[in-house]
Parts: structure tokens; sequence; C-alpha cells
């Protein structure tokens, strides 16, 4: 196998990439939706999650969720050591079912928010944040 | 896929080199609280030998953090500087003063965030924001001085920084200046450290690249204090060069040197143009 | 209570009836996520904000659980309907029992 410098490098940046992203704590990410909907199935559709596509720091992280008609919304980050976020419930006199915080993000992972509309019903939508680290190190 | 284990170790090697990418700053425009337009790319000063234009370091953000700086209730820079407007007015110390009994509205001090350092007429020394609130602290208030990078002293630093925002940088670099200003610049051009790195070599040689994921400035201080997302809070001008010399693997010189005084002089005169930004935010 | 928490709540003074304003909210907590390690390589222990409650005249407009994943300096944004003039609450629960509250009046006219 011959590669040109050029090619070396791409192919060893994809593995660096993929060595790089956290593995995800998948079993309390999926214990912690359960506990949500209560075991029930998550549509999609309804349900906006605006996330950076990267982030220049995982410390303060822009998101806004937003479920027309949800009762409250939950938000994960499935690559946290504790993946929990935050819930936001909505009162009778919230003019939308809509919200911004900032979020600290270990690393790459998924941002995942779940809605439980006022039928009973769940919504999920999910989006990659990628974390960038700073230039030195530091 | 086993080709790429068996050179993945070496790309990671070439991956920590600067790799043209992004080669400038974006075209965005920064006006705070939909009125006050900022000055974020202005010539050159005359002084700038290898610099045709500076730009400040919001035109290298993203645009998700620039937003954190175009309004003042977005900047949680904001909660730092309430609290510091409220230790303004606060009596401290055995003299019974506080900031306001001596210098009465802070808005009195608009301007002076622009054109410091300066030399000190009488001492003839070098002096920063923060030696003027600390003598005023030790001096007149007779209260305890504060520790150089604490969010007391950078707090106020901001709050005094920001009754100039939106003016010109203009720090004076001839006269009494001159061999402060001298000692600066070759500092600013002195490699440092294991990794012999100068401030030049990441911040004039290399400002548009990215160093790994890092988008790279100019490294301009017109916007300090700044709160730095990473650290969440305000971040003093001498702890971000000592980051920076840290991070070169170099014995770093302390926060509030004359070293670090000589070269925010320097620093601060390549800014010399751009507005005010106190307090900024970045990454 | 944890030392120099100060809230910082943005709501405009005047509405008219059943409008949609827009509500901005920071408060200055360190947010220590019990994550962390300090020098001697001890656990620093947890000591967030865990809720915050936003009320208009005795009503609820939002009700938000907080965990150690949010920045320090919490910060949220929402949509509020004014229905008649009267007195939005801000109240931020800390881990160490401690509550902060603030309050904004707002005029419909």
């Amino acid at each position: 196998m011959n590669f040109t410098r050029r090619e070396t490098l791409f192919v060893g940046m994809g593995a660096v990439a993929m060595a790089a992203l956290p593995v995800p704590a998948l079993a309390s990410v999926e214990d912690a939706i359960a506990a949500f909907t209560g075991g029930a199935e998550t549509g999609s559709g309804g349900i906006t999650l605006s996330t950076p596509e990267i982030a220049e720091n995982g410390n303060t992280v822009p998101v806004e969720v937003s479920a027309p008609g949800a009762v409250s919304i939950m938000l994960l980050a499935a690559g946290n050591p504790n993946p929990d976020v935050g819930t936001f419930n909505f009162g009778p006199l919230a003019a939308s079912q809509k919200a911004s915080t900032r979020i600290r993000l270990a690393g790459t992972q998924d941002v995942i928010a779940i809605a439980k509309m006022a039928d009973g019903t769940f919504m999920r939508a999910s989006n990659e944040v990628k974390v960038t680290i700073g230039g030195c190190g530091g | 896929m086993r080709k790429t284990i068996a050179i993945s170790s070496g790309a990671m090697a070439l991956c920590l080199l600067v790799t043209p990418a992004l080669a400038e700053p974006d075209e965005d425009q920064l006006v705070i609280n939909g009125d006050l337009e900022m000055i974020t790319e202005a010539d050159a000063p005359d002084h700038l030998e290898y610099i045709s234009t500076i730009y400040s370091g919001w035109r290298f953000r993203t645009d998700d953090t620039q937003a954190f700086q175009m309004d003042d209730f977005d900047n949680p820079a904001m909660l730092t500087v309430d609290k510091a407007a409220d230790a303004y007015s606060t009596v401290e110390g055995d003299a019974g003063e506080s900031c306001a009994s001596c210098h009465g509205d802070v808005e009195s001090f608009a301007g002076l965030g622009a054109t410091m350092p300066k030399v000190d007429e009488e001492t003839g020394k070098l002096v920063v924001m923060e030696d003027l609130i600390n003598e005023c602290r030790t001096e007149r208030m007779q209260a305890d001085a504060w520790t150089w990078s604490g969010q007391d002293m950078q707090g106020m630093v901001a709050h005094i920084g920001l009754q100039s925002r939106g003016m010109p940088v203009n720090v004076a670099i001839d006269g009494p200046a001159e061999p402060f200003w001298q000692q600066g610049k070759d500092m600013y051009y002195t490699r440092f450290g294991q990794l012999e790195l100068s401030c030049a070599n990441c911040h004039e040689d290399n400002y548009g690249n990215m160093i790994r994921a890092d988008h790279l400035s100019q490294g301009q201080t017109n916007g300090f204090p700044v709160y730095r997302l990473k650290q969440a809070k305000l971040i003093s001008r001498h702890n971000r060069f000592r980051g920076c010399i840290r991070d070169t693997r170099a014995e770093t010189f302390a926060e509030g040197s004359d070293e670090f005084r000589a070269l925010e002089l320097y620093v601060q005169s390549r800014g010399n143009g751009l507005s005010v930004e106190t307090p900024a935010v970045r990454q | 209570m944890a030392e120099g928490v100060k809230p910082r709540v943005k709501v405009p003074k005047t509405a008219s009836a059943g409008e949609a304003v827009t509500i901005k909210t920071l408060i200055s907590h360190q947010m220590e996520s019990g994550q962390r390690k300090d020098g001697d390589g001890n656990v620093i222990p947890r000591s967030i904000i865990n809720r915050f409650v936003v009320d208009f005249n005795g009503q609820n407009v939002i009700d938000v659980t907080l965990e150690p994943a949010i920045s320090t300096n919490p910060y949220f944004e929402f949509e509020a309907i004014v229905p008649e003039s009267g007195e939005f609450t801000f109240t931020w629960y800390d881990d160490d029992g401690s509550v902060y509250e603030d309050k904004q009046t707002v005029d419909v006219s």
C-alpha cells in the first residue's frame, strides 16, 4: 500500500477523530428517558432543538428547545458523565413552550431533547455538537 | 481499517502543526445592544512592521460565541461588573472612603481605559489599571489590596474600562513610555519555552489559521478583562499572558510583574485604533 | 448561602393585555458539578442551583429543574403571557437551602 503524504494525513486524521469520540453512557441515557416517558415510545417532529454545530468551548454551550403544545421538555447530554441536564415545565402563563439556556458538554456528543405533549405522547429530537479544545491544550 | 491504525500515530503528530484552513477573520460587524457600533478592523498603527490590518479577537470567533457579546444582558461578565458597581460605592478600609467618595460617578473615568497602561509622572513607573486600583485601596482607603486576577479586582478593572467602551484604543508609546514599550516589544518577539514560540509566531505569523481546533486571533487585548467561556469568569490580561507562555512549556512571569506590565503596554499598542470592548466574551 | 449570588432579570416595564413578552434571567453561581477535584485530589462536592421558578401574580410561567450540566452563572430565556398588570417573581433554589428571589412589576396599559 502506498500513500501520498496528503492521503496519509487525511486517513490518520479520521482515526484520531474517531478515537477522540467519548463513549456514550448509553445505559443511563436510556434510563433517564424511560424515567421521563414511563417507557412510552417517542415520536419525532413537533420539537425543534437548536444547538451550535461546533462549540468553541464545552463549558458554556447555548441551546434552545421549542415544542409547541408541550407540557415539559427534558434535555440530556448523552456523552456527559451524568447525562441529565435539566427539565423545563411550562405553566399556564408560558407564552410558548420554548426556552434557552447554556449547558456543559464534556466533549463531542449528542444533545437530546424529549418533549412530553399535552396528550401524553412524547417527541424526541437530537443534535450532535462538536466540542473543540484549545490550541495549546489549555 | 488496518492501514489506518498503522499510520495514525504519525498523523497525530502532524495534526499538532498549524494547518491552513479558514484563512481570515469573518466579515461580521459587532454592534452591542443594537446601537453601539464597534471598530473591529482598522489600519495597523504605524509602529507595526509586519501586518497592515488589525482585527478584534471577536472577528475570529464562531457566531455562537460572538452572540454572547452583542447584548449586555447575554454577556455574563456583566454579573461581575454589577458587583463591582456595588463595591465602587461601598466604604471599605480604615479611612472610611469608597471609590465614589473621591471619584464621584464612575463615568468620570471615561477615556482612562483607552489610554492605559501609562507612565506615572511622579514615579516614572509604568502602571496598569490594577496598580491604580490597589494604590487607591491601600493608600487612600487603607483597605487590603486585591489579588491581581481575583474577581473583585477584575470586576473593577472591567467596570472602569467599560466607561471607555467604543472609544479607540490609544496608548502612548513614545516619551517616557518608550523604554517600557521597547521592553514589551522585545518580549513579544522572543521565543519562550521548550516549544520555542514567541507571541508573534502564533498571533502575527499565523492569525486566521487553525492551531488544532482553535482559530488563531491576533491576540489583541482591547476587550480585556474578558469573560472566558472556558473558565466562566473574568480573565485579566496578565493571566492570559501567563497561560500563553505556560503553554509554550516555559517558566512564566508572575501576574503583576514589571515584565508583564511592559508586555501589556506593547500588546495594547498593537490594538491602537480598535474600539475598547471591555468586557468582551471569548471562548 | 453561597457567596456573592446576584440575580439579573430583564423584563419589559410595560405590556399590552395578553401580550407575550420575552424574559431573560442570569444569576451568578459557580454551579459546582461534583465532578471536579481539588489540588489534593479530593472531589469538590456538588453545589448547584437545582430549581428555578417564575410566577406572575401567583400563576406559574415556568418551573425548571437544573442538573450539574447547566453552566456556571445559569442563564434562561423564555416567553410569558402578561394578562394584566402585576408582578413577576423569580425564585432560585440552592442545594445548600438558600433561596434567591427577584421581583419585577409590569404595567398593562
